[in-house]
């Protein structure tokens, strides 16, 4: 058995020679590595995509809020409403040592905001404290977010949502410093958030106003009322692990029934967020079953197409064999067919595939000029080649076999 | 040259078929001989075995000194590609390789250059008049053009012994006498060993030894070296 140029010339002869064959047999392994290809670098985009709505939040954190009750419990009927208040977020950030940072909010409904002519209906105004940038952080495109002073001594400032800033101001204009007014009360504008997140804590953050918890209990009248109560985990601790903590000591300061599953809401966000990972590893084992198979269909095409080529090609490799080709000689020769056509096809179909990956890529990129990632790692590109080798190995084995078998005399049998 | 002693062939395709019965049968270095036999005489089976494509069950075939028996492949192939040069009926071209590539392909598979291999094959196809048909792909060529590439091909490893199978069966009567005529011109030129089956009368009348072949038998050997006038080519 020998391989050098001459042997890589005498194939390519035969593959170029022969183009609508080479074309039919390859164009299977072609069309599985492009979807493979497809499939994988479009999973990575979506759960790119999807991620970087929830940017800036965080994946550790929880969340709390009250509701009726639904068991009788110490003289109370069922179906009372109760409220968390201040003093619980205290008792909580005291007594549940693993969680990081809490934050309680409360929040006004359909407010009208007011600058100069312009108006923007049906707003969320919020209560925050500065904590909550933790929780959920806001990307400052103007300005800064509430601080502890603000809270401190209720001042009347407002950060504004994206979709709010955009209503009321002239694009580019730096708001900082100017008055906007909602029911009557005048605020200082300090800081335009551009959080383009679809996760919404009573209400998107774009399409709110965000001002000092304190200043929007005194003005509304909220007194100790919180309405929803976030918190993160330290690091090495789980949601879960607070979650029950948190509600039990709810239940009892408010004096609600241990048992009462309906009183004490909660959402946690990790788990959430675990849920949206475990999906996409699932979509990535679907995409890449799928991939194989189409793949692995691709490979089987091309054996196919290959043995009913020798078949056709019987005649050939007689006539080779009874002018002095080994056995050996047809074997090399059938396998680098086959695999020449399986890796120059499957690379193409990479190539292809990572232009059209691109192509998407570009075409929904934001705005803001962030890409979403549509493509695939190097080494899953380096992986896909590595396979293809294989799969062209394997899909000569049957046809070379049948090569082998050939007997020069056939040359002379056959026409 | 060629020393055959008792060869004997039969093919056990469903009902045992004996095809060749002790075929004993010398041919001497330079020699120009043709076998003569109806269809199904067992003219091709022993052709087949001179040319070690085919395998006998029993008996002794000596070519070039050396015995020919149960060899392996791969020592067939090297054998075939270094001692004998094969001519077909139906040419066997390869169709997707020019003239010259065609010609040059024994040399391929003994591990010559491409450009030494390319060089030779030009100049075997010169000596047959088809330089300008170098690069010309065998369905461009007539009957005639393609078997005289497939003679290139037989002599460009520069074999002991020429096998011919049927070499005119598929051309016309004018053709024929050239390709005929170019194989004696390689036996009384270059004294080559040519080895000629055939079925008709007139192309085994150009040979000088005609052997006759009968229901796997020799039938009998006749001395043509005057080529009998009543049999010459019409």
């Amino acid at each position: 058995m020998r391989f050098d140029r001459d042997t890589l010339t005498e194939i390519l002869d035969t593959l170029t020679r022969n183009r609508s064959r080479s074309f039919l047999t390859a164009f299977g392994v072609f069309w599985g590595i492009f979807m493979l290809v497809l499939l994988s670098g479009g999973g990575n985009g979506l759960k790119q995509m999807l991620f970087m709505q929830l940017d800036g939040f965080a994946t550790n954190s929880g969340f709390v809020f009250s509701n009726s009750t639904s068991i009788p419990y110490k003289g109370f009927r069922k179906g009372r409403y109760w409220n968390i208040e201040r003093k619980d977020v205290e008792a909580i950030r005291q007594n549940v040592k693993e969680i990081d940072v809490i934050a309680g909010t409360t929040t006004e409904w359909s407010r009208t905001i007011v600058y100069n002519d312009n108006k923007y209906n049906d707003c969320t105004l919020k209560g925050l404290e500065p904590d909550y940038n933790f929780i959920e952080h806001q990307p400052m495109k103007y300005g800064r977010f509430i601080n502890e002073v603000d809270l401190k001594e209720s001042r009347k400032v407002a950060v504004l949502g994206k979709i709010v800033y955009e209503a009321l101001f002239k694009k580019g204009e730096d708001p900082c410093g100017k008055y906007i007014s909602i029911d009557g009360i005048h605020y200082c504008v300090i800081g335009v958030s551009v959080s383009e997140s679809i996760i919404s804590i009573n209400g998107n953050t774009s399409e709110s106003v965000m001002i000092p918890f304190s200043t929007l209990v005194k003005a509304y009248n909220k007194g100790d009322e919180v309405h929803v109560l976030a918190y993160t985990m330290k690091e090495g601790h789980k949601v879960s692990e607070a979650e029950e903590k948190i509600s039990s000591m709810l239940k009892s300061i408010h004096l609600i029934h241990p048992d009462d599953k309906q009183a004490v809401a909660s959402l946690n966000a990790e788990a959430e967020f675990s849920m949206i990972d475990n999906l996409f590893i699932g979509l990535n084992i679907l995409v890449w079953i799928i991939g194989l198979g189409t793949l692995l269909a691709g490979a089987i095409g091309v054996s196919n197409i290959m043995i009913v080529t020798i078949k056709e090609r019987t005649s050939e490799i007689g006539i080779r064999r009874a002018i002095g080709a080994h056995s050996s000689d047809i074997l090399l020769q059938i396998i680098s067919e086959c695999l020449i056509l399986t890796i120059f096809a499957g690379l193409c179909g990479l190539s292809f595939g990572v232009g059209v990956l691109n192509i998407i890529d570009t075409f929904v990129t934001t705005d803001a000029g962030r890409h979403y990632g549509f493509g695939i790692m190097l080494s899953t590109g380096i992986g896909i080649t590595v396979i293809l080798a294989l799969l062209g190995i394997f899909s000569a084995l049957a046809p070379a076999l049948r090569a082998m078998a050939i007997k020069p005399i056939e040359a002379m049998r056959e026409e | 040259m060629i020393h055959l002693t008792d060869i004997n062939k039969t093919y056990n395709n469903g009902a045992p078929l004996h095809v060749l019965k002790g075929i004993t049968l010398d041919i001497n270095k330079g020699e120009f001989v043709s076998i003569m036999g109806a269809s199904g005489s067992g003219k091709s089976t022993l052709l087949n075995i001179l040319g070690i494509l085919d395998n006998y069950d029993t008996g002794d075939y000596y070519l070039a000194g050396q015995l020919v028996k149960n060899l392996s492949e791969n020592k067939a192939a090297e054998f075939r590609n270094k001692l004998i040069g094969f001519i077909f009926q139906s040419f066997n071209l390869i169709s997707f390789k020019n003239a010259m590539e065609n010609v040059a392909l024994p040399l391929y598979y003994q591990g010559v250059s491409r450009r030494k291999r390319n060089d030779l094959a030009l100049e075997y196809l010169d000596r047959l008049g088809l330089k300008e048909w170098a690069h010309h792909m065998p369905n461009e060529m007539s009957g005639g053009q393609k078997q005289r590439v497939a003679i290139a091909r037989a002599l460009i490893t520069n074999p002991q012994i020429i096998l011919a199978d049927e070499p005119t069966g598929a051309l016309d009567s004018k053709t024929s006498e050239e390709v005929m005529q170019i194989l004696k011109t390689l036996h009384s030129e270059q004294g080559l060993t040519i080895v000629v089956v055939t079925h008709e009368s007139g192309v085994a009348n150009q040979t000088d030894k005609i052997i006759h072949i009968k229901d796997g038998l020799i039938g009998a050997i006749e001395d043509n070296s005057n080529h009998d006038k009543a049999m010459e080519f019409k």
